[in-house]
């Protein structure tokens, strides 16, 4: 068996070839667009000067394999360019923003990941219950209502009625941590209203799936609880789902938001995503684009690796 | 004459409004002077107090925005574009022409050469003193081959600027422009300091009465009063925040719980609920903004004019009024020119839905038979297909058949708009009556969406642009109306309001329909009571 070692250098390879081959994607999509592209973006506006300074902004006189290598190595060194539409730097405009999507992210992984693995153990602990029935409608109906419409509810709720929490989550630098933990609870919570579904769900199949294996079976031959085998037997063998399950939320939670975003007037990156595409503005779409890609796939490669390290049988698939 | 009876002559003899005259008396420290008994028959007597943190939730902004003005495209830009800086002149709630930055103006008869003298001991944000060069450079930034200023149009006439002395300034037009201080009161014209370039606009340096400290696209801006303001009863806030708020239920919820306290586009379908919410006003606005239902009169069989008329007539405005605006609005009579506008033909009958006489010239037309392809899609504006499918069922009442075509949203105006053959569209209006008929209505004008073209029509619109008597432009525009009711190839079925709402805790004077947002200077024009 090889270290471990290897085996993480190997899966992070895999995840680097696999943001090279999205920068590739991303970078031949916009080359793709039909006609020219100063055209295409200019529309109505387009006189012979504006095509050509546009040309210039964008180096489309160069060749494109050379223009995809500026493009990459500007982008690996912090450079993405600037906005088309306001001459603003991209790194500026995304910078915050992804500082922003991140910090609803985390608040809402910090409620959602503990409660939702909590909530899985003990449905699996109590299962066919009343408590597991109750446990699963209720997160299921969750996650069948669309977000905005939890997002409503809650802000009726907690907003309009009781006028505990903001409607508004327009957080910006000058507030303290408190504050601005307070006006993101509620896009938190709904996000946590979206996601919990899923993880416990995940939690609670793996538990079961392991509880159904002879080890198990042994442990309560031998008398010990039931509570405790669930903790210090079960769970730790069935992680690698659950961490799994948990990467995949966590990455949606980063990439995914952007109507929470709107209907909270939360400043994130999912906003100027969307912007940016309806206005065709190039280097923020490709800088945006490439950032949710590796969110993305650095997340699931954490959750490999993690995987790995908690179950060593995945290590022994890996080499045989 | 004392400042103050001087004042109250004015306002008696409608020389001022009551709003400036307000304004001028606080400022001279008389409001409590002022002649009871003045006012008597307004309920609204309150004098502007200063203070307070003003705090706006607008639709339309983009984190694709930016403050040069010369390319103002939403709500939030054109606010804060009026909160930082000022015109030459102002357009004021009754679209008069009053005085901004230039002090005052003068033309020759042939209103081909316009002098504008400037205020002086105006100063910008940074201290640097506003001039004539200042003018000429904000306005030259609109002007050219690059330019991509939505002002281009309007001034594509000017033939010079020039510098009469340090303030004063000389315009020099190809053709009598009889509107012309007007012009200068469109939004992209704000006066800002000779020689800004590339991202110095950014940091919105004008003359106006408060000044940018933070200015983030589609997120938000904030401003504080500038306390060397040089115009008097005006920039009543300590502060403004504006806040872009795409959504209209965030908008809305924001509002109730008193995180803003003005947003604007109000959600028709609930505006009755937020009525009966105590400490919210709601205010609606007829401006100039209408919806329009242009058809290509190139093209059969509407390049008969019996066919538009007859379409015209199976049109229930006051239906469609009620359906698709609730109410909110004013109904059109086939020609663009709004109520509010001072050339307004008031003596026009109202076009009302007459379906034996649409019949009749249909019949006459010999195109009964035709199906009419109606292409709509909410892009025109919000329940533009509702109203399609309410024209289709009123129009079969005269044995017309109308068959509406669903477009995409999404290219609208590439697309439908001036391509297919009769459409939905909507016109946020312009402020004069030559502006608007010469965007669209003008043979061979860029957006002339019907590709109608009248003689007697396009001489008038020439004769009367040049016109410095006031009557004899309205005899003009008032038969332009006329021929465009009974003619063009637009049916303008309604007006639409302007729907705020706002925190009852703020007072204002009247509001403009020239913009929405109060002429989107209710940043000056407002206060806390």
């Amino acid at each position: 068996m090889k270290p471990v070692i290897w085996l993480i250098l190997r899966r992070a390879g895999f995840g680097f070839l696999t943001i090279i081959v999205i920068s590739l994607i991303i970078f031949i999509g916009v080359e793709l667009l039909p006609g020219d592209v100063a055209e295409a973006v200019l529309g109505q506006n387009a006189t012979q000067e504006t095509v050509e300074a546009f040309r210039k902004a964008l180096k489309l006189e160069l060749p494109p394999h050379v223009r995809y290598w500026v493009w990459l190595t500007d982008f690996v060194q912090g450079d993405f360019g600037r906005s088309l539409a306001n001459g603003r730097e991209v790194s500026g405009l995304i910078g915050w923003r992804f500082a922003n999507t991140l910090f609803l992210a985390l608040t809402t992984a910090a409620i959602a990941i503990p409660l939702s693995v909590m909530l899985g153990m003990m449905a699996a602990f109590y299962r066919n219950t009343l408590f597991d029935k109750v446990i699963s409608i209720t997160t299921l109906s969750f996650i069948s209502f669309p977000e905005f419409f939890i997002a409503y509810i809650l802000i009726t709720l907690f907003s309009v009625q009781f006028n505990i929490f903001p409607s508004m989550a327009n957080i910006n630098e000058s507030m303290t941590l408190v504050a601005k933990l307070h006006a993101v609870l509620l896009p938190a919570l709904t996000l946590t209203c979206v996601v919990t579904a899923h993880m416990m769900r995940q939690t609670r199949a793996a538990i079961i799936n392991v509880l159904a294996s002879a080890y198990i079976e042994m442990a309560e031959l031998k008398g010990i609880r039931r509570l405790r085998i669930i903790m210090r037997h079960a769970f730790p063998n069935s992680l690698s789902p659950v961490i799994n399950v948990v990467a995949l939320n966590l990455a949606y939670l980063i990439v995914g938001v952007v109507i929470v975003e709107v209907v909270f007037v939360y400043p994130g990156l999912g906003q100027l995503l969307v912007d940016s595409v309806s206005k065709r503005d190039i280097p923020v779409v490709q800088a945006s684009g490439l950032i949710f890609a590796g969110a993305y796939i650095s997340l699931n490669m954490m959750a490999d690796i993690l995987s790995m390290l908690a179950n060593p049988r995945l290590r022994q698939s890996q080499t045989s | 004459m004392t400042d103050r009876t001087r004042l109250e002559d004015l306002l008696k003899k409608n020389k001022i409004s009551r709003r400036q005259f307000i304004a001028q008396t606080s400022a001279l420290g008389l409001a409590a002077a002022v002649s009871p008994g003045l006012f008597a028959g307004t309920a609204r007597a309150s004098v502007p107090k200063k203070g307070g943190r003003f705090i706006i939730g607008c639709t339309g902004g983009s984190t694709t925005d930016s403050m040069d003005p010369a390319s103002l495209t939403s709500n939030m830009n054109q606010n804060l574009n009026w909160q930082i800086r000022n015109n030459l002149i102002e357009i004021d709630h009754d679209f008069n022409p009053i005085p901004e930055l230039a002090e005052s103006w003068d033309s020759t008869p042939d209103a081909k050469k316009w002098s504008f003298k400037l205020r002086k001991g105006v100063e910008f944000h940074n201290g640097k003193t506003m001039t004539a060069e200042d003018v000429i450079f904000s306005i030259n930034h609109h002007i050219g081959e690059e330019s991509k200023s939505g002002a281009k149009g309007y001034l594509k006439n000017i033939e010079s600027i020039k510098a009469d002395g340090k303030y004063g300034v000389v315009f020099e037009l190809s053709g009598g422009t009889a509107d012309f201080p007007f012009i200068m009161g469109d939004y992209h014209l704000t006066i800002c300091p000779s020689g800004t370039k590339g991202q110095e606009w950014e940091k919105g340096v004008g003359t106006g009465g408060y000044i940018l400290k933070n200015w983030e696209p589609g997120v938000r801006a904030f401003t504080v009063r500038n306390p060397n303001y040089w115009k008097a009863g005006r920039a009543h806030f300590d502060e403004i925040e504006t806040l872009s708020i795409v959504d209209t239920n965030a908008r809305t919820n924001a509002l109730k719980t008193d995180q803003i306290n003005y947003m604007d586009r109000v959600e028709l379908k609930t505006v009755h609920l937020m009525k009966r919410m105590p400490g919210i006003n709601v205010t609606a606005t007829t401006g100039t903004a209408h919806y329009t239902i242009p058809m290509l009169v190139n093209q059969t069989p509407y390049n008969d004019n019996n066919v538009r008329m007859a379409l015209k007539l199976a049109v229930d405005r006051e239906e469609l009024l009620k359906q698709v605006l609730r109410g909110y609005g004013e109904l059109g009579n086939d020609h663009p020119i709004a109520p509010v506008n001072r050339y307004y033909a008031k003596n026009l009958d109202q076009r009302r839905y007459d379906p034996d006489k649409a019949k009749f010239y249909m019949k006459k037309a010999g195109a009964l038979d035709h199906t009419f392809n109606l292409h709509a899609a909410d892009a025109a504006f919000p329940g533009a297909v509702d109203a399609a499918i309410l024209m289709k069922e009123q129009a079969k009442k005269s044995g017309i058949d109308i068959n509406v075509v669903r477009e995409p949203d999404d290219g609208y105006w590439s697309n439908v708009w001036m391509k297919k053959e009769w459409c939905m569209c909507y016109w946020g209006g312009r402020p004069t009556a030559d502006m608007m008929f010469s965007v669209a209505y003008a043979d061979g004008a860029p957006w002339n969406d019907t590709k109608w073209s009248h003689k007697r029509f396009n001489e008038l619109l020439i004769a009367a642009r040049a016109e410095l008597d006031t009557d004899k432009r309205r005899k003009m525009y008032g038969e332009m109306q006329e021929i465009c009711r009974n003619d063009s190839g637009t049916i303008m079925p309604m007006y639409n309001q302007m729907v705020e709402a706002s925190s009852d805790k703020l007072d204002h004077g009247p509001i403009s329909g020239h913009m929405a947002l109060d002429g989107m200077r209710n940043g000056e024009r407002w206060w806390f009571k």
